[in-house]
């Protein structure tokens, strides 16, 4: 028996087109028996906070970032477009009408498939969140040590 | 070409088709067929690709119109 193939990505970007991007390749590459690791750091952590509730903030500079960076998937926004909200609109209803799956579908399918989501530490700590400011799909937070120990043997990497 | 399962996946764009497919032959026995009916162009090389990377028999993919039948057979 073959040992499973495996895929790692890092995500650093919190903007709703990426967002897809990653998902789709990480429940794709899950679907053909690939063991697949999800690393989401700085922007990224936005797509695995949860949507509900408020950040707890320490200090002027955490509470304005997390008042500017909210974030949660329903609160992703397209990289170009956006147009104060028109373009991510817009965007969501043409994806909607061709039946393309959302953040939260495509997140709940990548736990279906055995992907593995972690949350950068490092970013955590910088912007004072814990676990409790995350959704339940999120296995574990862990590092860089981590993340590229597993890395390493991985035949994909990508950096999204 | 005759099947024991049939997966609908029209309207669904990739990677739903491939998803759904891995799902549902996991449910499967050893040698039975699933007709996947599809309307992502796509699949034509996405499904042989899929099969390739998994071990399974893509058999046949058939078109009747806007739909694609594609029939694969689990060997694992």
């Amino acid at each position: 028996m073959s040992e499973k193939e495996q895929a790692n990505i890092i995500l650093f970007s919190g903007d709703l087109d990426k967002a897809l991007a990653a998902f789709i390749v990480a429940t794709t590459a899950a679907s053909m028996g690939m063991e697949v690791n999800m690393f989401f750091t700085f922007w990224g952590l936005n797509v695995i906070k949860k949507n509900e509730g408020s950040l707890k903030s320490k200090g002027l500079r955490l509470w304005m970032l997390n008042l500017l960076n909210r974030g949660g998937s329903k609160r992703l926004t397209l990289s170009k477009l956006h147009m104060f909200g028109m373009g991510t609109a817009m965007m969501k209803g043409l994806m909607k009408e061709n039946k393309m799956p959302s953040v939260d579908e495509l997140i709940a399918l990548a736990k279906k498939l055995g992907v593995k989501m972690i949350a950068c530490t490092t970013t955590c700590g910088v912007m004072g969140l814990d676990e409790d400011a995350f959704r339940p799909e999120v296995d574990f937070l862990a590092g860089a040590a981590t993340f590229l120990g597993d890395a390493r043997k991985a035949k994909i990497n990508l950096f999204i | 070409m005759k099947a024991d399962h049939t997966l609908d996946c029209m309207g669904l764009l990739c990677p739903m088709p491939v998803v759904n497919t891995a799902l549902k032959l996991e449910e499967m026995k050893e040698g039975e067929v699933l007709e996947i009916v599809a309307d992502d162009k796509g699949i034509k090389k996405d499904m042989p690709a899929w099969c390739e990377a998994t071990g399974q028999e893509c058999m046949s993919i058939e078109q009747k119109g806007n739909e694609f039948h594609v029939f694969v057979r689990k060997k694992s």
